[in-house]
């Protein structure tokens, strides 16, 4: 309750959830507003922005409307940030809430794995893995939730390495309660907040790794996301630099929204060290 | 003449705190060569008194009224700046935990010459030289040694010390103690309040003291305050607030000291309820570079507690009495000997031991788990050993009431709870399990004195409803006193010395047990 007053007092978070709200109204209204796919044929290629009254925002080289690509992406970017998050903080809490919790060879273990991850770039490493498995909307999801877990893990570990050894779990070992109920009740609930924070970093880097992906036209060609629409600017960007720009845009204040609520978040959830700053 | 004059201050706290003013219209004054002790509770103000007068008020703290003047200069009108040359020069102050006052990466040689170098600009090797004297002057074994090494290389009574050298490096009017002597074992507390008393003296210097334990005020104190809720209700001299206290929280206060008087012997069962044979546990440190020596915790300790009765094991900081409480609730392991609980030896697995011994831990606000209802911390240990969900709810409100809590307070978040409220929990908790005995480890040690005299008393209480047999760890010989019936002194992690624990207050016989009982605070006033 504390929290979600701070949260609701904090400018910066109204700002960042009016932005995602705005983000996710265009993506539920794309079907309404652009019934008609937004990747079919609609008129004359490379229309400035305007010239047209049909297409507000131009057209592309292949002479789609930039504004129905621009609010189907809309989906497509938020869908992706949201599943690809949550697949690469599950899979770090998993990870880290072991490793943290028995510590020893367990720890050792498992920390290796993630160091393994995070030496590979993880933009060299998605893209192996979209080179591999093909380039569907679901594998390039999955790709860049499996790059993006290991500092989520070794946030939760740290979380988790400290919280172990407090009175309150000590008092529940003496209980008789099992290891389970000691990390998924006592230690998680706890060790959450920071980790909570850390996902909307996460959000963003996913969104943008889409995009950089799209970019490299390495993302799946068959859905109209922000990120394909840059792509397909690349070839146009000295005369025609409104098709990329666009879309970028878009991206910007998405991931500006994104870190806005993940701040105001950070303040609510940890206000000891909001109050210092 | 009187150095430091507080009148009237009066320092709002923050909107939405639990009351309006952190203090109110306290007036107090200090003068050359005297001891002022500002005695209270926890959330007395007297803390925040204290930072006041150095100018260090928290943010969000506001002076609302009132004024302050050190040598009949107004404090309140100065700049930042002015302040920074007042601080440390000419108002001192000592902290409560040496260990985080002191820069952690600094020699202490360096952090004392800084004073004068900052202050004075002095160059380095004058600075040291007055460095090396101040040192010498707060009695350090090796002061030439002492210059050279890292805070973490000094014990909790060199560290306080190196502070106060500090504190009186450049001879200042006002020196403001905040609980020194709080971090400290009993015997170190005898001997840093005999230096601050004896600088004092040399230096007439004009000393308020903070501090919570009555003890210490007898030791040391010319003038007393006495605060509570911000407000100070009674002041006086030493002797009389002592002896002759007119305010009643004065007096709940002093009769809540406890004494060193043991309690009349009990007839004890001669059953044996937990016995530790020639328990041995080491704590080996591994490191890449270079191993330190092995750290014996626990040497070959045997101690016996009958069913029914209270063992407390008395020991300063590093005596092995925690790992004791650790290893025999099963936390820790040991490397040898063997505990045996009801006849049979401790068994390994959690829920099995869970039944036999609990623990009551020392910190009530880190014992329980912020983000769960005290109602089900409590319940989960009998349902996790199979009892019926709604039979183990019922048996928390009854466990409630028992410990004198609101029933229906099992809902409730234990933030809401108070300090003592919140052990009331914890011994609520560990009863649940219906154990063989109870281990507390200093369960008192973190509460205020007149909620510490409370739950004392419920355990005592508790001990003559259900038998509990109690296995009792402090660093308090007076709360030992209280409650035990008989007394294991241990001293790096060997037994000094077991009996009754009328007959070893009364008539110790090992030299450590002695010097523990002489550096009782206030033992001339209370009594032994």
């Amino acid at each position: 309750m504390r929290a979600a007053k701070a949260y609701l007092r904090s400018p910066a978070a109204l700002m960042g959830t009016a932005i995602l709200f705005a983000v996710l109204v265009m993506g539920l209204g794309a079907n309404f507003l652009y019934p008609a796919d937004p990747l079919g044929l609609a008129g004359r290629p490379l229309q400035w922005p305007g010239a047209d009254p049909r297409f507000p925002l131009g057209t592309d080289p292949s002479g789609r409307d930039i504004a129905a690509q621009l609010f189907h992406g809309a989906r497509i970017s938020l869908l992706i940030g949201v599943v690809a998050t949550s697949i690469a903080v599950v899979i770090g809490i998993a990870i880290g809430a072991l490793a943290g919790f028995y510590g020893g060879i367990v720890d050792t273990l498992l920390m290796r794995v993630t160091e393994a991850f995070q030496t590979l770039p993880n933009f060299l490493l998605l893209l192996v893995l979209v080179a591999v498995f093909g380039s569907t909307m679901e594998t390039v999801t999955v790709a860049i939730g499996l790059v993006s877990w290991p500092p989520v893990a070794r946030l939760t570990r740290a979380e988790f390495l400290t919280l172990r050894t407090r009175d309150f779990v000590q008092a529940c070992r003496v209980q008789g309660l099992g290891d389970a109920h000691l990390i998924l009740r006592e230690v998680l609930p706890n060790a959450l907040p920071p980790v909570i924070v850390y996902a909307s970093v996460v959000m963003a880097v996913a969104i943008l790794l889409e995009s950089a992906l799209a970019f490299l036209q390495l993302s799946d060609p068959n859905v109209p996301s922000w990120g394909n629409l840059i792509g397909l600017g690349r070839s146009v960007l000295r005369t025609e630099w409104y098709v990329s720009a666009i879309p970028g845009v878009a991206i910007l204040l998405t991931i500006l929204g994104v870190s806005l609520v993940g701040q105001g978040l950070n303040d609510a959830l940890n206000p000891r060290l909001a109050s210092g700053r | 003449m009187s150095r430091l004059v507080v009148e009237g201050l009066t320092i709002r706290l923050p909107p939405g705190a639990d009351r309006e003013n952190a203090i109110e219209d306290v007036s107090l004054s200090v003068a050359a060569g005297e001891i002022l002790c500002v005695v209270g509770e926890s959330g007395s103000g007297k803390s925040v008194t204290a930072s006041a007068v150095m100018g260090l008020l928290a943010p969000g703290l506001s002076i609302a009224a009132g004024s302050m003047a050190l040598s009949g200069e107004d404090l309140r009108a100065q700049s930042p700046e002015a302040w920074r040359a007042v601080r440390g020069r000419r108002i001192a102050m000592v902290f409560q935990e040496p260990m985080t006052a002191l820069n952690p990466l600094m020699s202490v040689g360096a952090q004392i010459s800084e004073m004068w170098r900052v202050h004075m600009n002095l160059d380095a090797r004058e600075a040291e030289r007055r460095a090396l004297a101040a040192l010498r002057e707060v009695n350090l074994p090796d002061p030439e040694g002492a210059l050279r090494a890292f805070p973490h290389e000094l014990s909790g009574g060199q560290r306080q010390r190196v502070m106060i050298a500090m504190a009186l490096a450049l001879e200042p009017e006002v020196l403001v103690c905040d609980e020194p002597t709080t971090a400290l074992d009993v015997t170190t507390q005898a001997q840093v309040l005999a230096l601050i008393k004896d600088l004092q003296r040399r230096h007439g210097t004009a000393v308020m003291f903070i501090t919570h334990d009555f003890g210490v005020v007898a030791e040391i104190a010319d003038r007393v305050a006495v605060m509570r809720l911000g407000r100070v209700v009674e002041e006086g001299t030493a002797r009389e607030v002592l002896t002759r206290p007119r305010h009643d929280y004065t007096q709940a206060l002093l009769a809540a000291v406890p004494g060193l008087h043991a309690p009349t012997a009990r007839v004890l069962s001669p059953d044996v309820v937990l016995q530790v044979r020639g328990l041995t546990k080491t704590y080996v440190s591994r490191g890449l570079f270079r191993r330190r020596k092995p750290v014996r915790a626990l040497d070959d300790v045997s101690v016996k507690l009958k069913r029914g009765a209270t063992l407390a094991v008395v020991g300063e900081s590093g005596s092995g009495k925690s790992t004791l409480a650790r290893c025999v609730v099963g936390l820790l392991g040991s490397d040898g000997g063997q505990i045996v609980i009801g006849g049979a030896p401790l068994p390994k697995r959690r829920r099995d031991a869970a039944r036999l011994v609990q623990m009551v831990f020392q910190d009530p606000y880190a014992s329980l788990n912020p983000r769960r209802r005290a109602g089900a911390q409590v319940a989960q240990g009998p349902i996790a050993a199979g009892t019926p969900a709604a039979k183990a709810i019922q048996e928390t409100r009854d466990l409630f009431a028992l410990v004198g809590l609101d029933p229906e307070s099992v809902g409730r978040y234990p933030h809401e709870f108070s300090g003592g409220q919140r052990q009331r929990i914890g011994i609520a908790r560990a009863l649940a399990m219906k154990p063989e005995v109870l281990v507390a480890d200093e369960p008192v040690s973190a509460l205020d004195v007149s909620v510490q005299a409370q739950v004392l008393a419920l355990l005592r209480d508790l001990q003559a409803r259900l038998g509990l047999s109690i296995l009792f760890i402090t660093h308090d010989l007076r709360v030992a006193a209280q409650l035990c019936d008989e007394v294991a002194v241990m001293r790096n992690g060997v037994v000094e010395e077991t009996g009754p624990i009328g007959a070893v207050f009364a008539d110790p016989q090992s030299a450590y047990t002695r010097s523990l009982i002489d550096a009782i605070p206030g033992r001339a006033l209370f009594g032994v």
